[in-house]
């Protein structure tokens, strides 16, 4: 038997951390949470047509007195820039989860230079940055970062580097 | 010069604001001026005002209205900043809140930043777009009467109004700015301990 995916760990430590609602840009390294979260009843999964849309969600959800996470990928962070900010003028702890690209092994060097930015931009944004390299790391990098984010009001995002989920692979490579 | 007066348009929906089921209405408004309008219609820890955050506020009001199904949520904003945030109007009608009304107060310019006009007075409808993205309900007021039977409708039902205002100048009207106690006085009047 296989032991079961890193990413399920993962979503356990959102719904330890009281996770209610799920926003999410879709990403192929979001996409096992992704089907956890539709399929648990008791979670809201709001899928955003831009990431500062989950900015603002986790805020209206803070306000009402529930606990939001959003997935999004790194080249999403550049779009939340100003609205990333929200958290921290309302004092709200706020959590983002971010798979990383343009950084190990890229094939498209469209997302290179946002993926080099991202944890740039979200500390000069005042977001706490973790970064989780392994799969041995990450489940308790997420926990820890989301009782930082929710018990100390803060802003925190957990960045899944690209070694850790691995690549996208466009072309096999030859001789396969 | 056509168009409602944008203070009685607000002061009328958001008069007795504890006649609505399941407890007072929750109001987001938008940077801007809806954030005037509603704290001089009358102050009040259900009113959460964006100072900033331009284009947030439909999705903030969805926050509030996934996590407060029993309450009634009024996303009350100006035309630039729901054209700063249209892609929201498809999220929220695809989550499709049944707690959850829209107005969106058009005087088809950007009156804060001076007057510029803006895309709904360049050929956007929103209440067209709003329609578009799914909404079911969705209308464009132009008369006093109908604000009023505006305000009993979005306490019972999920509309999307756009409301027909003048650009005439009222009076500067500043409520609270301090987006932290805001926070904590709106989860206060929710019950909600504080941390």
């Amino acid at each position: 038997m296989t032991a079961p995916p890193w990413q399920d760990g993962v979503y356990a430590a959102l719904k330890t951390a009281g996770v209610k609602q799920i926003a999410y840009v879709p990403d192929a390294g979001h996409s096992r949470l992704i089907e956890l979260a539709h399929a648990d009843n008791d979670m809201h999964v709001v899928v955003c047509t831009t990431e500062e849309e989950g900015v603002a969600l986790a805020a209206g959800a803070h306000l009402g007195g529930q606990r939001a996470c959003l997935l999004m990928q790194s080249s999403g962070v550049g779009n939340t820039i100003n609205m990333i900010g929200l958290p921290t003028t309302m004092r709200a702890g706020f959590l983002t989860l971010i798979t990383m690209r343009g950084e190990w092994g890229e094939f498209n060097g469209w997302q290179v230079p946002m993926g080099q930015a991202t944890e740039t931009v979200l500390t000069a944004m005042g977001v706490h940055v973790k970064r989780a390299d392994s799969k041995e790391d990450v489940v308790d990098m997420v926990a820890a970062s989301a009782y930082l984010a929710f018990n100390s009001a803060i802003p925190v995002a957990v960045l899944f580097s690209q070694r850790l989920i691995g690549a996208k692979v466009f072309v096999k490579p030859e001789g396969e | 010069m056509s168009g409602l007066d944008r203070r009685a348009v607000v002061a009328e929906l958001l008069h007795e604001p504890a006649d609505c089921p399941g407890g007072p209405l929750l109001v987001v408004t938008g940077l801007g001026s809806t954030t005037y309008d509603a704290g001089a219609a009358g102050d009040r820890p259900e009113n959460f005002y964006l100072w900033g955050a331009m284009g947030g506020a439909a999705m903030i009001g969805l926050g509030v209205a996934l996590a407060q199904p029993e309450r009634r949520v009024l996303v009350l904003t100006g035309d630039g900043e729901a054209l700063m945030g249209m892609g929201a109007l498809s999220t929220v009608a695809a989550r499709a809140p049944n707690n959850l009304s829209m107005v969106v107060m058009d005087n088809g310019q950007f009156g804060e930043t001076g007057h510029q006009a803006s895309h709904t007075s360049l050929g956007t409808d929103l209440a067209a777009v709003a329609a578009a993205c799914g909404w079911k309900t969705t209308m464009t007021v132009t008369t006093m009467a109908d604000i009023a039977t505006l305000r009993q409708r979005l306490r019972h039902e999920v509309i999307f109004a756009v409301v027909k205002i003048s650009t005439a100048e009222v009076p500067r009207f500043l409520p609270p700015r301090d987006a932290a106690a805001l926070s904590v006085r709106f989860r206060a009047a929710l019950g909600i301990p504080a941390d």
